[in-house]
Protein backbone atom coordinates (compact mmCIF):
# COMPACT_ATOMS: atom_id res chain seq x y z
CA UNK A 1 0.00 0.00 0.00
CA UNK A 2 1.47 3.74 -0.58
CA UNK A 3 2.40 5.64 1.89
CA UNK A 4 1.08 8.65 2.91
CA UNK A 5 2.63 9.83 5.97
CA UNK A 6 6.40 9.78 6.76
CA UNK A 7 7.27 10.83 10.46
CA UNK A 8 10.70 10.59 10.67
CA UNK A 9 12.93 10.76 14.15
CA UNK A 10 11.01 13.84 15.36
CA UNK A 11 12.03 15.55 18.40
CA UNK A 12 10.37 18.30 19.89
CA UNK A 13 11.30 19.92 23.87
CA UNK A 14 9.27 22.28 25.23
CA UNK A 15 11.73 23.61 28.55
CA UNK A 16 13.74 20.07 30.12
CA UNK A 17 10.43 18.18 28.88
CA UNK A 18 10.86 16.16 25.69
CA UNK A 19 7.62 15.75 24.46
CA UNK A 20 8.54 13.85 21.06
CA UNK A 21 11.97 12.47 21.42
CA UNK A 22 12.89 10.54 18.28
CA UNK A 23 9.27 9.43 16.78
CA UNK A 24 9.53 7.53 13.54
CA UNK A 25 6.05 5.85 12.14
CA UNK A 26 4.84 5.79 8.26
CA UNK A 27 0.95 5.65 7.31
CA UNK A 28 -0.35 4.37 4.44
CA UNK A 29 -3.12 5.72 2.36
CA UNK A 30 -6.35 4.99 3.48
CA UNK A 31 -6.00 3.58 6.88
CA UNK A 32 -6.96 4.47 10.19
CA UNK A 33 -4.10 4.53 12.31
CA UNK A 34 -4.79 4.90 16.25
CA UNK A 35 -2.00 6.73 17.90
CA UNK A 36 -2.76 5.96 21.97
CA UNK A 37 -0.55 6.42 24.97
CA UNK A 38 -1.21 7.99 28.85
CA UNK A 39 -2.03 11.31 29.34
CA UNK A 40 1.73 14.02 28.94
CA UNK A 41 2.95 11.14 26.13
CA UNK A 42 3.26 13.66 23.36
CA UNK A 43 0.49 12.77 21.54
CA UNK A 44 -0.92 16.24 20.62
CA UNK A 45 2.62 17.51 20.68
CA UNK A 46 2.82 14.94 17.58
CA UNK A 47 -0.35 16.30 16.12
CA UNK A 48 0.66 19.79 16.25
CA UNK A 49 4.09 19.01 14.45
CA UNK A 50 1.98 17.05 11.59
CA UNK A 51 -0.47 19.85 11.16
CA UNK A 52 2.21 22.67 11.34
CA UNK A 53 1.20 24.13 14.19
CA UNK A 54 4.99 23.69 16.22
CA UNK A 55 8.18 23.31 14.22
CA UNK A 56 9.96 20.24 15.49
CA UNK A 57 13.37 20.66 17.13
CA UNK A 58 14.86 18.18 14.22
CA UNK A 59 13.51 15.30 12.31
CA UNK A 60 11.24 15.88 9.75
CA UNK A 61 7.55 15.22 8.63
CA UNK A 62 7.25 13.92 5.03
CA UNK A 63 3.29 13.93 3.30
CA UNK A 64 3.64 11.80 -0.13
CA UNK A 65 7.44 12.97 -0.25
CA UNK A 66 7.18 16.06 0.31
CA UNK A 67 8.62 17.87 3.75
CA UNK A 68 5.55 19.57 5.43
CA UNK A 69 7.08 20.33 9.02
CA UNK A 70 8.25 23.55 10.06
CA UNK A 71 6.33 25.22 7.41
CA UNK A 72 3.37 26.35 8.78
CA UNK A 73 -0.37 25.34 9.56
CA UNK A 74 -1.81 27.30 6.40
CA UNK A 75 0.94 24.93 4.03
CA UNK A 76 -0.22 22.00 5.89
CA UNK A 77 -3.56 22.56 5.21
CA UNK A 78 -3.04 23.42 1.26
CA UNK A 79 -1.27 20.31 1.11
CA UNK A 80 -3.87 18.00 2.37
CA UNK A 81 -3.59 17.72 6.46
CA UNK A 82 -6.59 18.81 8.31
CA UNK A 83 -7.22 18.23 12.22
CA UNK A 84 -9.34 18.47 15.39
CA UNK A 85 -8.62 20.10 18.91
CA UNK A 86 -8.48 18.03 22.07
CA UNK A 87 -9.99 21.04 23.54
CA UNK A 88 -12.65 22.33 20.83
CA UNK A 89 -12.34 25.26 19.29
CA UNK A 90 -15.06 26.92 17.42
CA UNK A 91 -15.66 30.12 15.34
CA UNK A 92 -18.18 31.27 18.19
CA UNK A 93 -19.47 34.56 16.73
CA UNK A 94 -20.63 33.06 13.25
CA UNK A 95 -22.89 29.95 12.49
CA UNK A 96 -22.54 26.56 12.10
CA UNK A 97 -22.61 27.14 8.39
CA UNK A 98 -20.09 29.75 8.37
CA UNK A 99 -17.52 28.08 10.29
CA UNK A 100 -17.38 25.23 8.19
CA UNK A 101 -17.20 27.66 5.13
CA UNK A 102 -13.94 28.88 6.80
CA UNK A 103 -12.73 25.24 5.99
CA UNK A 104 -14.22 25.34 2.50
CA UNK A 105 -12.61 28.26 1.58
CA UNK A 106 -9.42 26.58 1.52
CA UNK A 107 -10.40 25.31 -1.62
CA UNK A 108 -12.14 27.78 -3.17
CA UNK A 109 -12.27 31.71 -3.20
CA UNK A 110 -15.68 31.46 -4.63
CA UNK A 111 -18.60 32.05 -1.56
CA UNK A 112 -20.75 29.86 -3.00
CA UNK A 113 -19.22 27.17 -3.88
CA UNK A 114 -17.73 27.10 -0.55
CA UNK A 115 -21.45 27.51 0.89
CA UNK A 116 -22.38 24.19 -1.30
CA UNK A 117 -19.27 22.68 -0.17
CA UNK A 118 -20.02 23.66 3.45
CA UNK A 119 -23.79 22.74 3.20
CA UNK A 120 -22.52 19.24 1.07
CA UNK A 121 -20.02 19.05 4.04
CA UNK A 122 -22.62 19.35 6.92
CA UNK A 123 -25.25 17.00 5.53
CA UNK A 124 -22.22 14.54 5.35
CA UNK A 125 -21.47 14.60 8.86
CA UNK A 126 -25.27 15.19 9.92
CA UNK A 127 -25.36 18.95 11.13
CA UNK A 128 -27.23 20.09 8.43
CA UNK A 129 -30.25 20.94 10.29
CA UNK A 130 -28.04 23.08 12.68
CA UNK A 131 -26.33 24.90 9.72
CA UNK A 132 -27.87 28.62 10.75
CA UNK A 133 -27.53 28.27 14.78
CA UNK A 134 -24.57 30.08 15.81
CA UNK A 135 -21.63 27.81 17.15
CA UNK A 136 -21.63 28.52 20.31
CA UNK A 137 -25.16 26.76 20.89
CA UNK A 138 -23.98 23.72 19.76
CA UNK A 139 -23.79 21.04 22.70
CA UNK A 140 -20.66 19.13 22.97
CA UNK A 141 -21.09 16.98 20.72
CA UNK A 142 -22.14 18.76 18.12
CA UNK A 143 -19.44 20.57 18.67
CA UNK A 144 -16.74 17.88 18.04
CA UNK A 145 -19.01 17.16 15.27
CA UNK A 146 -18.38 20.97 13.97
CA UNK A 147 -14.53 20.30 13.82
CA UNK A 148 -14.72 17.58 11.86
CA UNK A 149 -17.04 19.20 9.44
CA UNK A 150 -14.66 22.10 9.20
CA UNK A 151 -11.73 20.22 8.76
CA UNK A 152 -13.53 17.64 5.64
CA UNK A 153 -14.65 20.94 4.30
CA UNK A 154 -10.86 21.70 3.88
CA UNK A 155 -11.04 18.16 1.30
CA UNK A 156 -8.25 16.63 3.58
CA UNK A 157 -5.92 13.18 2.86
CA UNK A 158 -5.27 13.17 6.17
CA UNK A 159 -7.77 14.03 9.14
CA UNK A 160 -5.69 13.96 12.61
CA UNK A 161 -8.85 13.22 15.25
CA UNK A 162 -7.56 14.65 18.79
CA UNK A 163 -9.87 12.95 21.00
CA UNK A 164 -13.11 13.00 19.72
CA UNK A 165 -14.71 10.80 21.45
CA UNK A 166 -13.43 11.39 24.99
CA UNK A 167 -16.51 12.90 27.01
CA UNK A 168 -18.94 11.71 25.11
CA UNK A 169 -21.83 9.08 26.01
CA UNK A 170 -21.87 5.74 24.47
CA UNK A 171 -24.40 6.48 22.22
CA UNK A 172 -22.90 10.01 21.06
CA UNK A 173 -19.54 7.69 21.08
CA UNK A 174 -21.15 5.04 18.66
CA UNK A 175 -22.42 8.33 16.52
CA UNK A 176 -18.46 9.24 16.38
CA UNK A 177 -17.28 6.23 15.47
CA UNK A 178 -19.68 5.62 12.86
CA UNK A 179 -19.18 9.48 11.26
CA UNK A 180 -14.66 8.06 11.65
CA UNK A 181 -15.44 4.76 9.05
CA UNK A 182 -17.45 7.33 6.77
CA UNK A 183 -14.87 9.80 6.67
CA UNK A 184 -12.58 6.65 6.10
CA UNK A 185 -15.10 5.13 3.13
CA UNK A 186 -14.62 8.87 1.48
CA UNK A 187 -10.82 8.14 0.76
CA UNK A 188 -9.19 10.17 3.82
CA UNK A 189 -6.24 9.02 5.80
CA UNK A 190 -7.23 8.95 9.72
CA UNK A 191 -4.87 8.97 12.68
CA UNK A 192 -6.79 9.17 15.76
CA UNK A 193 -5.71 10.10 19.43
CA UNK A 194 -8.00 7.85 21.70
CA UNK A 195 -7.25 7.12 25.66
CA UNK A 196 -9.59 4.53 26.04
CA UNK A 197 -7.85 1.57 24.22
CA UNK A 198 -11.38 -0.25 24.03
CA UNK A 199 -12.70 2.36 21.70
CA UNK A 200 -10.00 2.69 19.19
CA UNK A 201 -8.93 -0.43 19.19
CA UNK A 202 -11.76 -2.22 16.97
CA UNK A 203 -11.79 0.83 14.44
CA UNK A 204 -7.60 0.74 13.34
CA UNK A 205 -5.71 -1.18 11.09
CA UNK A 206 -2.73 -0.35 13.54
CA UNK A 207 -1.94 1.97 16.41
CA UNK A 208 0.93 3.63 17.84
CA UNK A 209 2.10 3.46 21.60
CA UNK A 210 3.29 6.33 23.07
CA UNK A 211 5.18 6.60 26.13
CA UNK A 212 6.99 9.44 27.51
CA UNK A 213 7.68 10.80 24.31
CA UNK A 214 8.55 7.61 22.42
CA UNK A 215 7.09 5.14 20.52
CA UNK A 216 6.69 2.07 22.85
CA UNK A 217 5.50 -0.14 19.72
CA UNK A 218 3.53 -0.19 16.88
CA UNK A 219 1.10 -2.71 15.43
CA UNK A 220 -2.18 -4.24 14.83
CA UNK A 221 -4.60 -4.00 17.94
CA UNK A 222 -4.41 -7.72 18.39
CA UNK A 223 -0.46 -7.29 19.23
CA UNK A 224 -1.21 -4.40 21.26
CA UNK A 225 -2.97 -5.49 24.09
CA UNK A 226 -1.06 -8.60 24.44
CA UNK A 227 2.41 -6.26 24.53
CA UNK A 228 3.52 -6.47 28.17
CA UNK A 229 4.98 -3.05 28.30
CA UNK A 230 1.48 -1.40 27.09
CA UNK A 231 -0.09 -2.98 29.75
CA UNK A 232 2.71 -1.57 32.42
CA UNK A 233 2.18 1.85 30.82
CA UNK A 234 -1.36 2.03 30.91
CA UNK A 235 -1.97 0.09 34.49
CA UNK A 236 0.82 2.17 35.66
CA UNK A 237 -1.32 5.46 34.50
CA UNK A 238 -4.36 3.96 35.73
CA UNK A 239 -2.86 3.71 39.00
CA UNK A 240 -1.02 6.86 38.91
CA UNK A 241 -4.13 8.18 37.78
CA UNK A 242 -6.43 6.99 40.76
CA UNK B 1 -31.29 27.13 -3.58
CA UNK B 2 -31.55 30.06 -0.66
CA UNK B 3 -30.46 30.32 2.68
CA UNK B 4 -30.21 32.11 5.68
CA UNK B 5 -26.62 33.66 4.76
CA UNK B 6 -27.59 35.08 1.17
CA UNK B 7 -30.89 36.11 2.23
CA UNK B 8 -29.39 38.02 4.75
CA UNK B 9 -26.82 39.91 2.67
CA UNK B 10 -29.34 40.74 0.20
CA UNK B 11 -31.91 42.42 3.40
CA UNK B 12 -28.83 44.14 4.78
CA UNK B 13 -27.72 45.82 1.36
CA UNK B 14 -31.41 47.03 0.54
CA UNK B 15 -31.64 48.11 3.87
CA UNK B 16 -27.94 50.01 3.08
CA UNK B 17 -29.77 51.65 0.34
CA UNK B 18 -32.53 52.83 2.01
CA UNK B 19 -30.59 54.52 5.23
CA UNK B 20 -27.91 55.98 2.82
CA UNK B 21 -31.07 57.42 0.51
CA UNK B 22 -32.54 58.72 3.99
CA UNK B 23 -29.21 60.41 5.17
CA UNK B 24 -29.31 61.94 1.30
CA UNK B 25 -32.44 63.72 2.05
CA UNK B 26 -31.97 64.15 5.76
CA UNK B 27 -29.87 67.80 5.77
CA UNK B 28 -32.63 69.52 3.12
CA UNK B 29 -35.08 70.46 5.54
CA UNK B 30 -32.42 71.81 7.72
CA UNK B 31 -30.85 75.11 6.96
CA UNK B 32 -29.25 75.72 10.76
CA UNK B 33 -25.68 75.95 10.23
CA UNK B 34 -25.19 73.99 13.34
CA UNK B 35 -26.98 71.10 12.80
CA UNK B 36 -25.95 70.80 8.90
CA UNK B 37 -22.04 70.46 10.87
CA UNK B 38 -23.23 68.28 13.18
CA UNK B 39 -24.34 66.06 10.73
CA UNK B 40 -21.38 66.43 8.30
CA UNK B 41 -19.03 65.21 11.74
CA UNK B 42 -21.37 62.50 12.61
CA UNK B 43 -21.22 61.46 8.78
CA UNK B 44 -17.04 62.05 9.26
CA UNK B 45 -17.00 59.61 12.61
CA UNK B 46 -19.47 57.17 10.98
CA UNK B 47 -17.16 56.46 8.22
CA UNK B 48 -14.08 56.67 10.52
CA UNK B 49 -15.54 54.37 13.04
CA UNK B 50 -16.40 51.72 9.91
CA UNK B 51 -12.60 51.82 8.89
CA UNK B 52 -11.81 51.09 12.47
CA UNK B 53 -14.11 48.39 12.23
CA UNK B 54 -12.85 46.84 9.47
CA UNK B 55 -9.34 46.02 11.36
CA UNK B 56 -11.17 46.02 14.94
CA UNK B 57 -14.06 44.99 14.40
CA UNK B 58 -13.88 41.87 11.95
CA UNK B 59 -10.56 41.10 12.49
CA UNK B 60 -10.48 41.47 15.95
CA UNK B 61 -7.19 43.37 15.91
CA UNK B 62 -7.82 46.63 18.26
CA UNK B 63 -5.79 49.59 17.14
CA UNK B 64 -5.98 52.50 19.54
CA UNK B 65 -3.62 54.62 17.21
CA UNK B 66 -5.91 55.46 14.04
CA UNK B 67 -5.18 58.89 14.94
CA UNK B 68 -1.77 58.25 12.79
CA UNK B 69 -3.91 57.29 9.55
CA UNK B 70 -6.61 60.11 9.84
CA UNK B 71 -3.53 62.82 10.33
CA UNK B 72 -1.90 61.54 7.93
CA UNK B 73 -3.90 61.45 5.62
CA UNK B 74 -5.30 65.03 6.57
CA UNK B 75 -1.63 66.09 5.94
CA UNK B 76 -0.88 64.16 2.63
CA UNK B 77 -3.99 65.68 0.74
CA UNK B 78 -3.26 69.04 2.24
CA UNK B 79 0.37 69.25 1.19
CA UNK B 80 -0.39 68.08 -2.63
CA UNK B 81 -3.42 70.86 -3.24
CA UNK B 82 -1.05 73.61 -1.17
CA UNK B 83 2.03 72.93 -2.36
CA UNK B 84 1.21 71.13 -5.99
CA UNK B 85 -2.37 72.20 -6.46
CA UNK B 86 -3.76 68.75 -6.68
CA UNK B 87 -7.17 68.81 -5.61
CA UNK B 88 -8.82 66.77 -3.14
CA UNK B 89 -10.43 64.31 -5.38
CA UNK B 90 -7.32 62.93 -6.39
CA UNK B 91 -5.38 63.47 -3.12
CA UNK B 92 -7.83 61.46 -0.91
CA UNK B 93 -6.84 58.88 -3.32
CA UNK B 94 -2.89 59.39 -2.50
CA UNK B 95 -3.69 60.02 1.25
CA UNK B 96 -5.95 56.47 1.55
CA UNK B 97 -2.93 54.42 -0.81
CA UNK B 98 -0.02 56.31 2.11
CA UNK B 99 -1.69 55.66 5.07
CA UNK B 100 -2.99 51.71 3.75
CA UNK B 101 1.17 51.33 3.23
CA UNK B 102 1.65 52.99 6.77
CA UNK B 103 -0.79 50.18 7.96
CA UNK B 104 1.33 47.82 6.33
CA UNK B 105 4.64 48.95 8.15
CA UNK B 106 2.77 49.50 11.46
CA UNK B 107 1.22 45.78 11.62
CA UNK B 108 4.57 44.02 10.20
CA UNK B 109 6.14 44.28 13.79
CA UNK B 110 3.02 45.11 15.29
CA UNK B 111 1.23 41.77 14.18
CA UNK B 112 3.68 39.54 15.70
CA UNK B 113 2.58 41.36 19.17
CA UNK B 114 -0.64 39.05 20.16
CA UNK B 115 -3.69 40.59 22.40
CA UNK B 116 -3.69 43.50 24.16
CA UNK B 117 0.03 44.25 23.13
CA UNK B 118 -1.02 44.82 20.03
CA UNK B 119 -3.27 47.31 21.05
CA UNK B 120 -0.45 48.94 23.37
CA UNK B 121 1.63 48.95 21.02
CA UNK B 122 -0.84 51.05 18.43
CA UNK B 123 -0.95 53.44 21.39
CA UNK B 124 2.71 53.95 21.04
CA UNK B 125 2.75 54.52 17.59
CA UNK B 126 0.28 56.92 17.35
CA UNK B 127 2.35 58.86 19.63
CA UNK B 128 5.15 58.69 17.63
CA UNK B 129 3.32 59.85 15.07
CA UNK B 130 1.85 63.32 17.00
CA UNK B 131 5.37 63.78 18.17
CA UNK B 132 7.05 63.48 14.67
CA UNK B 133 4.51 65.95 13.30
CA UNK B 134 4.80 68.41 15.68
CA UNK B 135 8.72 68.74 15.63
CA UNK B 136 8.51 68.35 11.07
CA UNK B 137 8.98 71.93 9.56
CA UNK B 138 8.29 70.92 6.06
CA UNK B 139 4.73 70.27 7.24
CA UNK B 140 4.38 73.17 9.75
CA UNK B 141 5.58 71.24 12.56
CA UNK B 142 3.27 72.92 15.52
CA UNK B 143 1.59 75.70 13.29
CA UNK B 144 -0.20 73.61 11.56
CA UNK B 145 -1.17 74.13 7.56
CA UNK B 146 -3.97 76.44 6.33
CA UNK B 147 -5.47 75.22 3.56
CA UNK B 148 -6.06 78.41 0.95
CA UNK B 149 -9.29 78.78 -0.26
CA UNK B 150 -8.75 78.64 -4.37
CA UNK B 151 -12.70 79.58 -5.60
CA UNK B 152 -15.95 77.11 -5.32
CA UNK B 153 -15.07 73.69 -6.48
CA UNK B 154 -15.96 70.18 -6.31
CA UNK B 155 -12.90 68.76 -7.39
CA UNK B 156 -11.03 70.69 -4.58
CA UNK B 157 -14.10 70.79 -2.17
CA UNK B 158 -14.14 74.12 -1.58
CA UNK B 159 -17.14 76.31 -0.61
CA UNK B 160 -17.61 79.41 1.08
CA UNK B 161 -20.41 79.10 2.98
CA UNK B 162 -22.25 76.09 1.63
CA UNK B 163 -22.63 73.00 3.56
CA UNK B 164 -24.31 70.76 1.91
CA UNK B 165 -21.53 69.58 -0.82
CA UNK B 166 -19.67 68.61 2.05
CA UNK B 167 -22.37 66.40 3.87
CA UNK B 168 -22.88 64.59 0.54
CA UNK B 169 -19.13 64.49 0.20
CA UNK B 170 -18.69 62.90 4.36
CA UNK B 171 -22.03 60.40 3.10
CA UNK B 172 -20.23 59.11 0.09
CA UNK B 173 -16.94 58.33 2.74
CA UNK B 174 -19.97 56.71 4.65
CA UNK B 175 -21.37 54.66 1.74
CA UNK B 176 -17.68 53.30 0.61
CA UNK B 177 -16.82 52.49 3.78
CA UNK B 178 -20.37 50.59 4.68
CA UNK B 179 -19.80 48.91 1.30
CA UNK B 180 -16.19 47.53 1.61
CA UNK B 181 -17.72 46.34 4.71
CA UNK B 182 -20.54 44.55 3.06
CA UNK B 183 -18.44 42.87 0.86
CA UNK B 184 -16.04 41.84 3.01
CA UNK B 185 -18.70 40.31 4.85
CA UNK B 186 -19.43 37.77 2.21
CA UNK B 187 -15.85 37.10 1.04
CA UNK B 188 -13.21 34.57 1.60
CA UNK B 189 -11.59 37.70 3.47
CA UNK B 190 -14.10 38.16 5.75
CA UNK B 191 -14.62 34.82 6.74
CA UNK B 192 -10.88 33.89 6.94
CA UNK B 193 -10.87 37.34 9.09
CA UNK B 194 -13.64 36.13 11.57
CA UNK B 195 -12.24 33.33 11.98
CA UNK B 196 -8.78 34.58 12.87
CA UNK B 197 -10.70 36.86 15.43
CA UNK B 198 -12.70 33.99 17.43
CA UNK B 199 -9.67 31.80 17.01
CA UNK B 200 -6.67 31.97 15.39
CA UNK B 201 -5.36 28.71 15.60
CA UNK B 202 -8.20 26.72 14.56
CA UNK B 203 -8.23 29.64 11.45
CA UNK B 204 -5.00 28.67 10.69
CA UNK B 205 -5.49 24.88 11.04
CA UNK B 206 -8.03 25.80 7.92
CA UNK B 207 -5.31 26.86 5.52
CA UNK B 208 -6.49 30.80 7.03
CA UNK B 209 -2.74 32.80 6.51
CA UNK B 210 -3.13 34.56 10.06
CA UNK B 211 -0.32 37.36 9.40
CA UNK B 212 -1.39 37.97 6.25
CA UNK B 213 -4.91 38.29 6.52
CA UNK B 214 -4.52 40.83 9.73
CA UNK B 215 -2.01 43.00 6.99
CA UNK B 216 -4.91 43.06 4.56
CA UNK B 217 -6.96 44.21 6.76
CA UNK B 218 -5.07 46.74 8.40
CA UNK B 219 -4.31 48.12 4.92
CA UNK B 220 -7.98 48.56 3.86
CA UNK B 221 -8.70 50.30 7.44
CA UNK B 222 -5.75 52.59 6.78
CA UNK B 223 -6.45 53.35 3.75
CA UNK B 224 -10.31 54.21 4.60
CA UNK B 225 -9.02 56.47 7.16
CA UNK B 226 -6.52 58.28 5.33
CA UNK B 227 -9.82 59.29 3.11
CA UNK B 228 -11.72 60.12 6.20
CA UNK B 229 -8.79 62.30 7.44
CA UNK B 230 -8.44 63.88 3.22
CA UNK B 231 -12.00 64.91 3.41
CA UNK B 232 -12.30 66.25 6.91
CA UNK B 233 -9.22 68.69 6.29
CA UNK B 234 -10.99 70.31 3.29
CA UNK B 235 -13.74 70.97 5.80
CA UNK B 236 -12.28 72.83 8.07
CA UNK B 237 -9.36 74.21 5.98
CA UNK B 238 -6.76 74.00 9.13
CA UNK B 239 -4.84 71.37 10.47
CA UNK B 240 -2.00 71.15 12.91
CA UNK B 241 -0.73 67.84 14.93
CA UNK B 242 -2.99 68.90 18.15
CA UNK B 243 -6.39 68.82 15.85
CA UNK B 244 -5.65 65.78 13.56
CA UNK B 245 -3.00 63.60 15.44
CA UNK B 246 -3.78 63.86 18.86
CA UNK B 247 -4.26 60.14 20.78
CA UNK B 248 -8.16 61.35 21.53
CA UNK B 249 -8.70 60.69 17.89
CA UNK B 250 -7.65 57.38 18.00
CA UNK B 251 -10.27 56.44 20.82
CA UNK B 252 -13.13 58.89 18.97
CA UNK B 253 -12.35 56.76 16.05
CA UNK B 254 -12.87 53.16 18.03
CA UNK B 255 -15.71 54.48 20.38
CA UNK B 256 -18.66 54.61 17.87
CA UNK B 257 -18.06 50.71 16.27
CA UNK B 258 -17.16 49.88 19.79
CA UNK B 259 -20.57 51.75 21.08
CA UNK B 260 -22.68 50.70 18.38
CA UNK B 261 -21.30 46.46 17.91
CA UNK B 262 -17.86 45.74 16.64
CA UNK B 263 -17.58 43.35 14.14
CA UNK B 264 -21.04 44.59 12.18
CA UNK B 265 -22.45 46.22 9.13
CA UNK B 266 -24.69 48.65 11.34
CA UNK B 267 -22.68 49.26 14.81
CA UNK B 268 -20.32 51.84 13.61
CA UNK B 269 -23.50 54.25 11.90
CA UNK B 270 -25.45 53.72 15.26
CA UNK B 271 -22.89 54.21 17.02
CA UNK B 272 -22.08 57.60 15.69
CA UNK B 273 -24.99 58.36 15.52
CA UNK B 274 -25.92 58.43 19.57
CA UNK B 275 -22.61 59.44 20.05
CA UNK B 276 -21.22 62.08 18.05
CA UNK B 277 -24.25 64.33 18.73
CA UNK B 278 -23.98 64.02 22.48
CA UNK B 279 -20.27 64.91 22.96
CA UNK B 280 -20.71 68.05 20.15
CA UNK B 281 -23.90 69.16 22.03
CA UNK B 282 -22.31 68.41 25.68
CA UNK B 283 -19.05 70.23 24.60
CA UNK B 284 -21.32 73.86 23.41
CA UNK B 285 -23.72 73.64 26.04
CA UNK B 286 -20.95 72.71 28.92
CA UNK B 287 -18.88 75.48 27.15
CA UNK B 288 -15.00 75.81 27.49
CA UNK B 289 -14.36 73.21 29.97
CA UNK B 290 -12.94 71.14 27.04
CA UNK B 291 -12.10 67.61 26.36
CA UNK B 292 -12.58 66.50 29.77
CA UNK B 293 -15.82 66.47 30.14
CA UNK B 294 -17.04 65.10 26.37
CA UNK B 295 -14.81 61.80 27.08
CA UNK B 296 -16.06 61.49 30.76
CA UNK B 297 -19.51 61.07 28.54
CA UNK B 298 -18.18 58.78 25.90
CA UNK B 299 -16.72 56.96 29.41
CA UNK B 300 -19.97 56.71 30.95
CA UNK B 301 -21.70 55.67 27.59
CA UNK B 302 -18.68 52.76 27.06
CA UNK B 303 -19.43 51.74 30.01
CA UNK B 304 -23.35 51.17 29.84
CA UNK B 305 -23.19 49.41 26.93
CA UNK B 306 -20.56 47.28 28.08
CA UNK B 307 -22.81 46.35 31.35
CA UNK B 308 -26.46 46.16 29.78
CA UNK B 309 -25.61 45.32 26.19
CA UNK B 310 -21.73 43.53 25.71
CA UNK B 311 -23.13 43.09 21.37
CA UNK B 312 -23.43 46.90 21.47
CA UNK B 313 -26.33 49.10 20.53
CA UNK B 314 -26.82 47.21 17.03
CA UNK B 315 -28.34 44.37 19.20
CA UNK B 316 -31.32 46.28 20.41
CA UNK B 317 -32.58 46.45 16.75
CA UNK B 318 -33.09 42.85 16.33
CA UNK B 319 -30.88 42.97 13.55
CA UNK B 320 -29.50 39.96 14.99
CA UNK B 321 -33.05 38.22 15.84
CA UNK B 322 -32.54 35.32 14.22
CA UNK B 323 -29.17 34.16 15.90
CA UNK B 324 -31.21 34.84 18.93
CA UNK B 325 -34.28 32.58 18.17
CA UNK B 326 -32.00 30.15 17.12
CA UNK B 327 -30.31 30.22 20.60
CA UNK B 328 -33.25 29.76 22.48
N1 LIG C 1 3.02 24.20 24.12
C1 LIG C 1 3.61 23.54 25.14
N2 LIG C 1 4.38 24.21 26.03
C2 LIG C 1 4.97 23.58 27.05
N3 LIG C 1 4.88 22.26 27.27
C3 LIG C 1 4.13 21.52 26.43
C4 LIG C 1 3.44 22.14 25.33
N4 LIG C 1 2.80 21.17 24.65
C5 LIG C 1 3.03 20.03 25.32
N5 LIG C 1 3.85 20.23 26.38
C6 LIG C 1 4.33 19.20 27.29
O1 LIG C 1 4.73 18.11 26.50
C7 LIG C 1 4.31 16.89 27.10
C8 LIG C 1 3.43 16.13 26.14
O2 LIG C 1 2.20 16.81 26.03
P1 LIG C 1 1.07 16.40 25.02
O3 LIG C 1 0.00 17.41 25.15
O4 LIG C 1 1.66 16.20 23.68
O5 LIG C 1 0.61 15.02 25.61
P2 LIG C 1 -0.67 14.14 25.25
O6 LIG C 1 -0.16 12.79 24.94
O7 LIG C 1 -1.48 14.79 24.22
O8 LIG C 1 -1.42 14.13 26.64
P3 LIG C 1 -2.99 14.13 26.95
O9 LIG C 1 -3.44 12.71 26.83
O10 LIG C 1 -3.07 14.62 28.34
O11 LIG C 1 -3.63 15.02 25.97
C9 LIG C 1 3.60 17.25 28.38
O12 LIG C 1 4.55 17.12 29.43
C10 LIG C 1 3.23 18.70 28.20
O13 LIG C 1 3.22 19.39 29.41
MG1 LIG D 1 -3.36 15.54 24.10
Amino acid sequence: MKTLLEVDNLRKSFGGVAANDGISFNVAEGEILGLIGPNGAGKTSLFNAISGEIPPDSGEVRLLGERVSGRGPALCAARGIARTFQVVRSFDSMTVLENVMVGAFARTARPRAAMQAAQETLEFCGLAARADRPAWSLSPPEKRRLEVARALATRPRLLLLDEMLTGLTPTEAQGGVQLVRDVQARGVTIIMVEHVMEVVLPLVSRAVVLNLGRVLTIGAPAEIVKNPEVIKAYLGDRYAAA
Amino acid sequence: MDNDILRRRRRELITGVIVLAALAMLPLPIADVYTRNLLIITLLYAGLAQAWNILGGYCGQISLGHAIYFGVGCYVSTLLYVRLGIPVAFGLFAAGAVCGALALLVGWPCFRLSGHYYAVATVVVGEIGYLLFLNWDFVGAATGIYVPFKGESWLALQFRTQKLPYHYAMLAFVAATWIAAWVIEGSRWGFSWRAVRDDAVAARSLGVRVFASKMAAAAISGFFTGVGGALFAQYVGYIDPDSVLAGTFSILIALPAVLGGVGTLWGPLIGAVVLIPVSELSRSYLGGSGRGVDLMIYGGLIVLVALARPQGLVSLLGLRRRAHENAA
